[in-house]
C-alpha cells in the first residue's frame, strides 16, 4: 500500500508552509530518518524526514511551492515489493476530495476540519485553536495614527522585532538578552535578524538561568543601560519574579528616586496551545497588582509595535505581555518612522451603544468575535482593549460604561483576583449610577489548564461564553 | 575562626589546567594611609555602635544590621576602588560599605531615623541605601539578590567599556542561594568585570556555616565555574586591601571574574532584634580579644611610633562627626504626608 506524505504541522498553529526544498526525486530509496526536504514557515526552516521505508513513487507538490496546507500530500511513497511507478497520488492534490467515509463518521461536526478543501488535515479543534481564530479579528483604526497614512500588513512578531531593531538604532544603551534570542534567532522567532545587525555585544544568548538573567538585566538598568529581557515564556519568569518585583519594581521608590531600573521584560504570555497547565498561564493580574511597575499587554501588531517601543524608552521598568498564539497574526501596521503610543490608554475597539465588552490581549479577539455575532441579533457591543493593565485607564473605561450602562469584561485568564476583577471593583466604586446591571466576568475556568483537547476548549474563554453574559447583562438571554 | 587560616599549597593542591591568580601579599600601607584606614574603621565602628543606641530608643525600626567586627573587610577592599567608577553592591547589612565609600553619614543615619533628609529619603530604611553619584547599589534586602544585579553592574562596566569593576559583597549564608551560581555561571562565560566577595562572618543569622553549607571552604565554591577564589583574613585591613589588589590586577587584566572569601566575624547579633544565642559569650569575647580589627590596625600604628595619645584626637573627631550624624537623624523631619505617593513611577503616564 502507497504511503501518503503530507504536509506537515511544525507548531500546533501553523497551518501552511512552504515546501522550500526536495532532497529527494521519484525513484530514490528512502528509510526511516532520512531527511526528505526542507519546510519553511515564517518562523523556522525545518527538515521534513523520512519514518517509512521505500521508494519514492511521486513528487506531487514541486518544491518552491509557497502557501501549501498542512495535511496536503506532497508525496507519495511505495513500500517496498510495491511497483513504485504504480503508485500515485489519488487525487491528493486536488480540492474536491470527498471525505473518506470511515473519517467522517468518527468525527462529531464540532471536530470536522474547517478547511474543506483538505480533508486530510486532523485539525483537531481545541480551546486555543479557537482563541487563535478570534485573534484574526480587527479593532478600529488606531486613534493614534493621522488619517491618510500608510498602512502594511505585518504580524506581531514582525512587528515586535521592528520595534526592538529600531529602539536599539535609536539608542546604544539599547540590548536585549535572553534564552535562544541570538544564534537561534528567538524561540519564536521574535529576535529574528537581530544577532545579524546588532552583534553578538547587543544580542545576547543567556544559559537557562531566569532568575540568575533577570537579576543581570536588572542590574545593567540600575547601572544605567536599557535592557530587554526576553523570557522564553513568562511562565518561567517565576523563577525571576523576585527580580522583576523587589529589584527592579521596587527600586526607584526605595531610594527616594535616586535609582532607576529602565527594564523591559517581555515574551509570551497567557494560554498557548495543547501545552498544559504550566505553560499555560496568563500574569497579567500578577505583575498589574504591583506598583512600581508598567505593565502592557497588546492586542493587535501595531499597539504591539508602538507599545514596545514605548516601553522601551520608559524610564521605569515594564513587563510586556505578548501571546505565542498571536506572533502568526497579521494586522495593519503605520508605516512611519517612529511610531509610539502612550503607556496607559485603552483603544476603543470597535464603537457601540448597548454594551461595553472590555478586554485585553487575546481576549480582545474573543470580544470582537463575540459584537460581531451580537450585531447580527441587534446588540451593538463597544469593545475596549486595555492595553496597558498597570497603570488601568479607568476614564475610558467608565466613559463606555456611562454611554452602555453594561458591561463584561472578557479576559483569557483566571477569574479570582483578575483584571475583570478589578474592572469590576472600578465600575462599583466609580460607576455604580451608570450600571444597569451588574458586571459580568468570562474568563476561563477556575482550574490548572488541561491537556486534553476537548478539556482545554471548556477551560478557555470563547464568544459563546461572552455573547451568553451579555444576554444577561442586557436582559434578553 | 578569624584566625585566617590562609590556602597552603599542601592541604589545598590545585588544578595546575589554568591559570590562578597570585597569593596575594599584605597591603604595605604608609602611615597616612594606615592612620586613614583607622579612621574609617572606627567610623563604621562608633556609628554602628550609636545606631544600635539609637534603635534601644526607638528611633530605628525594623530590621537594623550591624557591621561592627567586620570594619577590615570593607574598609581594606573598597580603599582600593575607584569612587564613581568602580560600583559597590551588598545585602542589607550595608552601613559600613557605605561610609567606607565615603558617604556623608547624617544622611545615612537620617534614613535609619526614617527622616526626609535621609538619604532614601527615609523610605528605603537600614536595607535599602544607594548612592549613584558613587556608585553605590544598595542596600538589598532579599539575600542573595545583590549578587546577580551586581553582575548587571559588571555588565554595564563591560559593556560600556568605562573600566570599571564591579564588587559585589555577600555572606556565608547568601552563599547557598541559587542565584549566586547562576550569577557565577555568566560571569565567568562573558568574563565580567566582577570581584564576588563572601563576608563570612561564620554565621548565617543563626545558623553556623558547617551546619549550612556542605563546602564550608567558601572561596572554593566557584571552582565548577573555572572562577578562582582566595581566602583572606578578613580581620586584617592590610590583608584585606592586598587581597583586594591581585584581585583588581585579575578583574581589570580581562581575565574575569575572582571570588574572594574574607574571613571575618560580627560581634552583635544577626539584627538588633537577635539576642544571639546560638554562639557563646565567650566565642564573641575571645575573638573581641584576639582578633579585633580595629585593634590590630591601632598596633601596626603603634609600630610606626603612632601613639595612644596621637590617636585621640582622631577618636574626639570622630565622636564629633557621629554625634553630628546622630543629633541631625534625630532632628530632621520626617517626610511630608504626600512623599508617600512619590517615585513608585519616575514618568507620568
Amino acid at each position: 500500500m502507497a504511503i501518503e506524505l503530507k504536509m506537515p504541522a511544525l507548531s500546533p498553529t501553523m497551518e501552511e508552509g512552504t515546501l522550500a526544498k526536495w532532497l529527494v526525486k521519484e525513484g530514490d530509496t528512502v528509510k526511516s530518518g532520512d531527511i526528505l526536504a526542507e519546510i519553511e514557515t515564517d518562523k523556522a526552516t525545518m527538515e521534513f524526514e523520512a519514518v517509512d521505508e521505500g521508494t519514492i513513487a511521486q513528487i506531487a507538490v514541486a518544491e518552491g511551492t509557497d502557501n501549501v496546507k498542512v495535511g496536503t500530500v506532497i508525496a507519495i511513497l511505495a513500500e517496498e515489493g510495491e511497483d513504485a511507478s504504480a503508485a500515485s497520488a489519488p487525487a491528493a492534490t486536488k480540492d474536491d476530495t470527498p471525505e473518506p467515509a470511515a473519517k467522517a463518521d468518527e468525527a462529531k461536526p464540532a471536530d470536522k476540519v474547517e478547511d474543506s478543501a483538505h480533508p486530510a488535515q486532523e485539525k483537531v479543534e481545541t480551546g486555543a485553536r479557537q482563541l487563535f481564530d478570534a485573534a484574526s479579528n480587527e479593532g478600529e483604526a488606531l486613534p493614534e495614527v493621522p488619517e491618510g497614512t500608510e498602512m502594511v500588513k505585518q504580524t506581531v512578531r514582525e512587528a515586535l522585532r521592528d520595534a526592538m531593531a529600531e529602539e536599539m538604532r535609536a539608542d546604544d544603551r539599547v540590548f536585549v538578552m535572553g534564552e535562544e534570542v541570538a544564534e537561534y534567532q528567538g524561540a519564536y522567532k521574535v529576535t529574528q535578524g537581530l544577532l545579524e545587525e546588532f552583534g553578538d555585544k547587543r544580542v545576547i544568548d543567556t544559559p537557562i538561568t531566569e532568575y540568575g538573567f533577570a537579576g543581570v538585566g536588572t542590574g545593567a538598568a540600575m547601572g544605567g543601560l536599557r535592557p530587554i529581557v526576553e523570557f522564553m515564556t513568562f511562565n518561567f519568569a517565576m523563577q525571576a519574579i523576585d527580580h522583576i518585583i523587589n529589584s527592579a519594581a521596587k527600586t526607584n521608590y526605595m531610594s527616594g528616586g535616586q535609582m532607576r531600573c529602565p527594564i523591559v521584560f517581555r515574551g509570551p504570555n497567557g494560554a498557548a496551545s495543547r501545552v498544559a497547565a504550566q505553560h499555560s498561564q496568563n500574569y497579567g493580574p500578577w505583575y498589574a497588582s504591583v506598583p512600581g511597575l508598567i505593565v502592557i499587554a497588546p492586542y493587535d501588531a501595531a499597539d504591539a509595535k508602538g507599545l514596545l517601543k514605548a516601553a522601551i524608552r520608559s524610564e521605569d521598568p515594564v513587563v510586556f505581555l505578548e501571546n505565542e498564539l498571536m506572533y502568526g497574526r497579521s494586522f495593519e501596521v503605520p508605516k512611519l518612522d517612529d511610531f509610539v503610543l502612550p503607556i496607559g490608554k485603552a483603544r476603543i475597539m470597535r464603537p457601540g451603544k448597548d454594551v461595553t465588552l472590555v478586554s485585553y490581549s487575546i481576549g480582545v479577539g474573543v470580544a470582537l468575535e463575540a459584537a460581531e455575532k451580537l450585531a447580527a441579533e441587534g446588540i451593538e457591543a463597544e469593545v475596549i482593549d486595555l492595553r496597558t493593565l498597570r497603570p488601568l485607564d479607568t476614564a475610558t473605561v467608565l466613559k463606555s460604561l456611562k454611554k452602555t450602562n453594561r458591561m463584561v469584561v472578557v479576559e483569557e485568564g483566571w477569574p479570582t483576583c483578575s483584571i475583570a476583577s478589578e474592572i469590576v471593583a472600578v465600575a462599583m466604586e466609580q460607576g455604580f449610577d451608570d450600571l444597569d446591571a451588574p458586571v459580568l466576568r468570562v474568563t476561563n475556568e477556575d482550574v490548572p489548564l488541561p491537556y486534553a483537547a476537548n478539556l482545554e476548549k471548556l477551560a478557555l474563554v470563547d464568544a459563546a461564553k461572552v455573547i451568553e453574559a451579555v444576554k444577561k447583562v442586557t436582559y434578553k438571554g | 575562626m578569624a584566625k585566617s587560616p590562609a590556602r597552603t599549597a599542601q592541604s589545598d593542591p590545585q588544578i595546575p589546567n589554568r591559570e590562578r591568580p597570585a597569593e596575594p601579599q599584605r597591603y604595605e600601607a604608609s602611615k597616612e594611609e594606615l592612620l586613614d584606614f583607622y579612621k574609617q574603621m572606627l567610623l563604621i565602628r562608633r556609628f554602628e555602635e550609636k545606631a544600635g543606641q539609637l534603635y534601644g530608643l526607638g528611633l530605628i525600626g525594623g530590621f537594623c544590621h550591624l557591621y561592627i567586627g567586620q570594619e577590615a573587610v570593607a574598609v581594606g577592599l573598597q580603599s582600593a576602588l575607584e569612587v564613581g567608577k568602580d560600583s559597590v553592591i551588598t545585602g542589607y547589612r550595608d552601613h559600613g560599605h557605605m561610609l567606607a565609600y565615603g558617604i556623608d553619614p547624617k544622611v545615612i543615619m537620617a534614613e535609619l531615623t526614617g527622616r526626609a533628609a535621609g538619604i532614601s529619603k527615609g523610605k528605603g530604611g537600614s536595607m535599602h541605601m544607594f548612592s549613584t553619584e558613587h556608585r553605590f547599589y544598595g542596600g538589598h534586602g532579599i539575600v542573595g539578590a545583590q549578587v546577580s544585579l551586581g553582575a548587571g553592574l559588571a555588565f554595564k562596566h563591560k559593556y560600556a567599556g568605562d573600566g570599571g569593576v564591579c564588587m559585589a559583597y555577600f555572606g556565608d549564608g547568601a552563599a547557598n542561594q541559587g542565584q549566586v551560581y547562576e550569577a557565577f555561571n555568566m560571569a565567568e562565560l562573558w568574563k565580567l568585570p566582577i570581584i564576588f566577595v563572601i563576608e563570612n562572618n561564620q554565621y548565617a543569622m543563626g545558623t553556623s556555616v558547617n551546619r549550612a553549607s556542605s563546602e564550608d571552604q567558601l572561596y572554593k565554591r566557584g571552582e565548577s565555574f573555572r572562577i578562582p577564589g582566595i581566602q583572606v583574613d578578613g580581620m586584617d585591613v592590610l590583608a584585606c586591601r592586598g587581597a583586594a589588589e591581585e584581585a583588581l590586577a585579575w578583574v581589570r587584566a580581562g581575565k574575569g571574574p575572582i571570588i574572594l572569601e574574607m574571613k571575618t566575624y560580627r560581634y552583635r547579633g544577626h539584627s538588633m532584634s537577635d539576642p544571639a544565642k546560638y554562639r557563646s559569650r565567650d566565642e564573641v569575647q575571645s575573638v573581641r580579644d584576639k582578633s579585633d580589627p580595629i585593634e590590630a590596625v591601632k598596633r601596626e600604628l603603634e609600630k610606626l611610633g603612632v601613639t595612644e595619645a596621637d590617636l585621640k584626637p582622631l577618636e574626639q573627631e570622630i565622636r564629633k562627626v557621629v554625634g553630628e550624624a546622630a543629633d541631625f537623624a534625630e532632628n530632621a523631619p520626617e517626610p511630608e504626608a504626600p512623599e508617600l505617593y512619590t517615585e513608585v513611577l519616575v514618568e507620568t503616564y
